[in-house]
């Protein structure tokens, strides 16, 4: 796949940017022209994978978080969102609906929402390491 | 986000207002709590019609609500959500726990 448009950010790993996040990428994608639902999708997913990083990768410490959106031919979105954080021991049961370590008011969905909005998703993890989550969805806008 | 609360007899009706993530989520609960913990209220409404956003922590926000309504005694309706706060909402299977309404389409 050819990618045809990119963009990459860094962000300080708190909570305040979460809004910002998704709102960015929404804005870079909406030169695809998608719909009201697909831009409302990828702005939840980002949220919920921006979210984790500064819930769980970094436990609410100082750290930064890598963003990269790129388009690619087809109208087909991929963000990567990573962190140096933590990391996940276990991906296939932090990825369990349901399934949190945060407590209390978590409902443990992010990877459920990711995954039922995006027609793509990818996790890899290593413990210490960090985590890079990759979620990919195509553009079919209003045709 | 913003939140009006309105006190009725036995009911209290909050206004949501503006983007629920995880940043906003947790300055909203502390109100309400405060409200329902003070009024202990038979119903307690949660309306969405001027939010522009929701991710999962809307449905923390609505579960740990539920629970606290539950220990007083109390029931919970969630009104006005828009189709994407819905559809989040739907994963988590909300409309077990109360009343669950989508905004009327005019």
């Amino acid at each position: 796949m050819k990618c045809v448009n990119e963009l990459k950010m860094t962000l300080d790993s708190k909570s305040v940017n979460e809004g910002f996040a998704r709102v960015a990428v929404s804005a870079f994608v909406a030169s695809l022209d998608p719909n009201i639902e697909e831009l409302t999708d990828i702005k939840t997913a980002v949220s919920e994978a921006v979210t984790n990083c500064v819930v769980h990768g970094y436990a609410e410490k100082e750290g930064k978080i890598y963003i990269t959106v790129s388009i690619f031919e087809k109208d087909i979105v991929r963000i990567k969102i990573r962190d140096r954080g933590v990391g996940i021991e276990n991906v296939e049961k932090a990825m369990e609906p349901l399934f949190t370590t945060a407590g209390g008011e978590r409902a443990g969905l992010g990877f459920a929402v990711m995954e039922s909005f995006m027609d793509k998703v990818r996790v890899k993890s290593a413990p210490d390491k960090g985590t890079t989550v990759v979620l990919e969805k195509r553009i079919r806008g209003k045709k | 986000m913003a939140a009006k609360i309105v006190y009725k007899q036995r009911e209290i009706c909050v206004y949501l207002d503006g983007e629920i993530d995880h940043h906003s989520a947790s300055l909203i609960r502390v109100s309400i709590d405060e409200a329902v913990s003070r009024k202990r209220p038979q119903l307690l409404v949660l309306d969405f019609d001027r939010v522009t956003f929701m991710d999962s922590s809307g449905i923390g926000l609505v579960m740990g609500r539920y629970k606290l309504m539950k220990t007083i005694g109390g029931k919970i309706r969630v009104q006005n959500l828009s189709p994407g706060a819905y559809k989040v909402m739907c994963l988590a299977g909300i409309e077990r726990l109360g009343e669950v309404k989508q905004k009327e389409v005019v």
